[in-house]
């Protein structure tokens, strides 16, 4: 089984936390036509490589980020979701 | 076949005679003995029939490598018989025998096997006619099908679970294995050690090794960081080192930091024509029945040495007394190996055994064209490293020309050692096992220091070879003994245009008996490389999953209990005679039958809701807190309906949408505090709406704290015209009084003592007042409104009244009037839409999809009192002969005396008054009528009264 190192409660077993899909940045729902929406909605990117994902610790109810290879499944890092604003 | 004295027969005790029987016939073996060898000690080498051709077959490896040795033992099919012990008055019976042992009347499909090529019951049993399969065909395989026989009644053995965490697990106890785990205990490391044999040692224990054994085994004992667990076999390897660990009906759940592999070799079969006779085994079989069991494996002999270790073979055989007809070398062998033997006489042939006779036993073999007579043939056709374990954890498997393979690629934390490394040489593969642990103990930073180096393996050269196949153009050159494949059928597969070494398998289903190709992987990729002219390192060697060995569902049912939720009104239910359902997780009373049937119950429950007054437990449904500055702000944007101007002590109705814009949750809303809201949520549901709450603020930021109270409090519905008068009868501080306790308001305050939170909701249309409190306090809270309750005839309703009164409402539950497309419009909702807020979840998709028009309107349907039809849900609704929508929810109506539903219908039908078709199960046409939104009482006086 593997295991996730989550930011607040350390390295623990995958079964505990659910994923919650890939980090997205919605387009601006007053702009975008349906068509943009649409593929924002039903879209997905499904790229080989290192992607940023989002997580949550079940039993401490606490969600936070991963980034994690899905061709090796490997997790280069996990951290609070405060750190994207700088990101942004 | 008899014992032979000691020192032979290391395993068994001569002081402990076991009877047992074998197909009725009794027997004797001693404690210490498998099945298979007491059986080989009294003369039984027949051990079972195989799969297809019901050839006979003899034990084999004694390793688990084959499945000839699978026998039934009285309720337990396909025991192995060669790894389980023998225990007193065990009776055991063979399996996929149609008549005896001896003379199985199946026998008869080896000889028209030839009309039964691999892939055959993929094409012929389609037919003659439509419907054969069903009604001539799968009667027939299910009978001929499968090995042993399940015993319906036989009482389930639950397994039991364990975890285990370790620095280093070592998986083998062989030399290497237990030198390396030696060798890292020493310097400190936290070790396990598992071996799936009763003993320590492996290939040391059937070898002239005891002073190497001993002492390595003196030494294990003494390191109280090092635990050995013998019977333990490893069943696979999971990521982030996480291993399955079997020993008898015991999982041990296993978290390793670092793993050494030291699972040695799996010996191979030599593939010449009746390969598969009783009487010819593996080299190492006949070693462990010798030196393990003292069981003389036969009278007379050949030894197949295509490796060095025949010649340890013929030389345990001499020993114990066999005669060796012939040493048959396929290849030149290095002289010194065999000296001894060429001095004693005994005879050695160049050449190949090139086919076998017998009928239930080997009667001589053929070599060079001359047949030679023996009872036994001992194969030492060369090994096969025991590839699972590594290529589960993502290494893959190299060959050399020379017939050796490697591992490439695997992770960091995981070190081979000893033969499953490629070495040969006992003082190599200690040394190995050394060198192993040096690597472990380095990569878990307990001891940096190098690993020595090591010692030159000559051995290794002659250890491995691809001995050429001796195809026999008559067949029954049999490459996997469990699945009965031959040959020609693999080379069939590659005729048919199948190249890839994985889809070979699954033509052939070579490699997918319960042996899971230990015996035949190897030279199945050999075939299949040889056909395709490709070298075996480009065919590959088909995968391994796990498990390793063949596991019993219990041990993996029995450690998996049922999650189940009890409200704390659980035993009040049993107490009142509930019939208890389970709802998700949650048990909840459907009905309170006490005397008298289950419809006159509910039944009676309705009508003493809509005539006097009902109490139901919804202690199940989802409670949050939302609290903190942004909580109204925070629930405008979850929610399509509007929160953050909510008065105080106000109830509103809450939708929930997803990103779709389709419905997800609908419940209620009271604000408690400027900052404080107390939310429900469906049974179902709150496990979602509380996780979906916490990832859309991570995204948003906003201050809020959302709390999960669903198992804290208890809910209690008090419903009826008469709900009012139960609660004013009750000491307590609200005020219920309609002027005081308006519809769609909440209190705080006590009844009965008890804290509550009190709302005026309704799912039954009656007047309704719904109290959570403390799940300590509920109890006492349900037995005081009951005592109040007794006046007015009230009486608890369970979870069938309770979807029943919600229906003749025509109030719907989502998930189950709600699919994942239902947007608010469809189901009349469209009011909860908020149209002035600037954002919430599923808004912008809600625009576009209103744009794209309605297809379909939930409806309320009533049916004629005397329908005789079987409808209900999931029938159809039908427009002009085409499906538009339907049937969700169905019950009787006790109130109105027929038959309601709520239908999808066409956007067009959903007038009231449009008649509409539903297609009954009988496949019959049925007539209902669109009502308003509601069957009872549509002008809602009733809740607010």
């Amino acid at each position: 089984m593997k295991i996730l190192n989550c930011p607040m409660n350390g390295p623990r077993n995958i079964e505990e936390f659910q994923y919650l899909g890939p980090l997205r940045r919605a387009p601006d729902p007053a702009i975008s036509d349906d068509t943009q929406w649409a593929a924002y909605i039903f879209r997905a990117e499904n790229r080989p490589g290192l992607i940023t994902e989002w997580w949550r610790h079940t039993p401490s109810n606490y969600v936070f980020l991963a980034e994690r290879n899905i061709v090796t499944n490997d997790v280069a890092r996990t951290y609070d979701p405060s750190e994207l604003r700088g990101a942004a | 076949m008899r014992r032979l004295a000691p020192p032979f027969g290391t395993r068994i005790d001569r002081t402990r005679p076991l009877r047992f029987s074998f197909d009725g016939r009794n027997l004797e073996g001693f404690a210490g003995d498998t099945i298979a060898s007491a059986l080989a000690a009294n003369g039984q080498m027949l051990l079972s029939r195989s799969f297809k051709y019901h050839r006979p077959r003899g034990l084999h490896s004694l390793t688990g490598a084959d499945a000839n040795a699978l026998v039934q033992v009285v309720a337990e099919p396909n025991v192995d018989a060669g790894l389980t012990p023998l225990s007193a008055g065990m009776k055991v019976t063979a399996q996929n025998v149609n008549g005896s042992l001896d003379r199985d009347r199946d026998a008869i499909i080896d000889r028209i096997g030839r009309f039964l090529p691999v892939g055959f019951y993929y094409r012929t049993f389609m037919g003659p006619t439509p419907g054969a399969w069903l009604k001539l065909w799968e009667p027939l395989l299910r009978k001929k099908a499968g090995l042993g026989k399940v015993d319906m009644k036989a009482v389930s053995t639950a397994g039991t679970s364990s975890y285990l965490h370790c620095d280093l697990l070592v998986v083998g106890g062989g030399a290497a294995g237990l030198a390396a785990a030696i060798e890292a205990a020493e310097a400190g490391a936290d070790v396990v050690l598992c071996e799936a044999e009763p003993e320590l040692g492996g290939g040391l224990t059937y070898r002239d090794a005891e002073a190497q054994l001993s002492a390595m085994r003196d030494r294990a004992k003494t390191l109280v960081n090092l635990r050995v667990m013998t019977g333990t076999g490893c069943n696979g390897w999971y990521e982030d080192n996480w291993l399955a660990l079997i020993a008898g009906d015991r999982l041990y759940r296993t978290r390793a930091r670092h793993i050494i592999l030291a699972t040695g070799t799996i010996e191979q079969p030599a593939v010449f024509q009746n390969n598969d006779l009783p009487g010819i085994m593996p080299g190492g079989t006949v070693l462990r029945l010798i030196r393990h069991y003292g069981v003389q494996p036969g009278s007379v002999a050949v030894v197949l040495a295509a490796t060095p270790e025949g010649h340890d073979v013929a030389r345990a055989l001499r020993a114990a007394g066999v005669t060796i007809a012939a040493v048959v070398e396929p290849r030149p062998l290095p002289r010194p190996s065999a000296d001894d033997l060429r001095q004693a006489g005994v005879p050695f042939i160049e050449g190949h055994i090139e086919a076998a006779r017998g009928s239930k036993c080997v009667a001589s073999v053929q070599v060079g064209g001359r047949w030679i007579d023996c009872d036994l043939v001992a194969v030492s056709a060369g090994h096969m490293p025991a590839w699972q374990l590594p290529c589960q954890a993502g290494a893959k498997l190299v060959c050399d020309d020379a017939g050796g393979m490697r591992f490439e690629g695997l992770p960091r934390d995981i070190t081979l050692a000893g033969s499953l490394a490629g070495h040969a040489a006992h003082d190599t593969v200690v040394a190995d096992g050394r060198h192993a642990a040096r690597i472990a103990l380095r990569a878990l930073g307990i001891s940096s220091a190098l690993p020595p180096p090591l010692p030159n393996d000559d051995a290794k050269v002659f250890a491995n070879w691809d001995m050429p196949l001796a195809v026999d153009p008559r067949g029954r050159d049999f490459v996997d003994f469990d699945e009965d494949l031959q040959v020609k059928d693999l080379l069939n597969a590659v005729q048919e245009g199948y190249r890839d070494i994985e889809l070979v398998k699954r033509f052939t289903t070579a490699g997918m008996g319960p042996s899971q190709g230990k015996h035949s992987a190897r030279a199945t990729a050999r075939i299949v490389a040889a056909a395709t002219s490709r070298r075996l390192e480009d065919t590959g060697i088909t995968t391994a999953r796990p498990p390793v060995a063949p596991e019993k569902l219990g041990v993996l049912a029995g450690h998996h209990p049922a999650l189940e939720r009890r409200t704390a009104l659980h035993a009040v239910h049993l107490s009142l005679g509930a019939e208890m359902r389970p709802v998700g997780n949650w048990w909840r009373p459907y009905v309170y039958k006490g005397t008298s049937t289950r419809e006159t119950a509910i039944v009676e429950e309705v009508k003493a809701v809509r005539d006097g007054v009902g109490l139901l437990d919804v202690s199940t449904l989802g409670k949050l807190e939302v609290r903190g500055p942004d909580a109204g702000a925070f629930l405008d944007r979850m929610y399509s309906t509007t929160h953050g101007n909510q008065p105080l002590g106000r109830v509103r109705y809450a939708l929930m949408l997803n990103e779709m814009g389709t419905i997800i949750d609908d419940r209620v809303v009271l604000r408690l505090a400027e900052d404080c809201y107390y939310v429900t949520a469906t049974t179902g549901a709150v496990a979602r709406v509380y996780a979906d709450m916490s990832f859309w603020n991570a995204q948003w930021r906003m201050n809020v704290d959302v709390l999960n109270l669903t198992g804290a409090f208890c809910g209690l519905n008090v419903t009826g015209p008469k709900a009012r008068a139960v609660l004013e009868a009750i000491p307590g501080s609200i005020d219920f009084s309609p002027a005081a306790f308006p519809y769609l308001e909440g209190r705080l305050g006590r009844v009965a003592g008890a804290p509550v939170r009190a709302m005026r909701i309704g799912f039954t249309g009656e007047l309704s007042f719904e109290l959570h409190c403390p799940g300590s306090q509920a109890p006492a809270l349900w037995n005081a409104i009951t005592a109040a309750g007794k006046a007015h005839g009230l009486r608890p309703y369970g979870l069938e009244a309770s979807r029943i009164l919600r229906l003749e409402k025509g109030h719907i539950i989502i998930g189950q009037d709600s699919d994942a497309m239902t947007t608010p419009d469809e189901v009349g909702f469209g009011w909860a839409v908020s149209k002035k807020k600037p954002f919430f979840v599923g808004k912008r998709s809600i625009e576009a999809r209103r744009r794209a028009g309605l297809t379909r309107r939930l409806a309320a349907v009533a049916f004629a009192g005397d329908l005789a039809r079987p409808v209900g849900e999931g029938c159809l609704v039908l427009r002009g002969g085409n499906p538009v929508g339907h049937v969700t929810s169905f019950a009787v109506s006790p109130s109105l005396g027929r038959p309601i539903a709520l239908a999808y219908v066409h956007p067009d039908d959903s007038a009231a008054g449009t008649s509409v078709t539903v297609r009954a199960r009988d496949g019959a046409m049925v007539d209902g009528t669109v009502a308003g939104h509601a069957f009872f009482d549509p002008e809602n006086r009733r809740q607010e009264i």
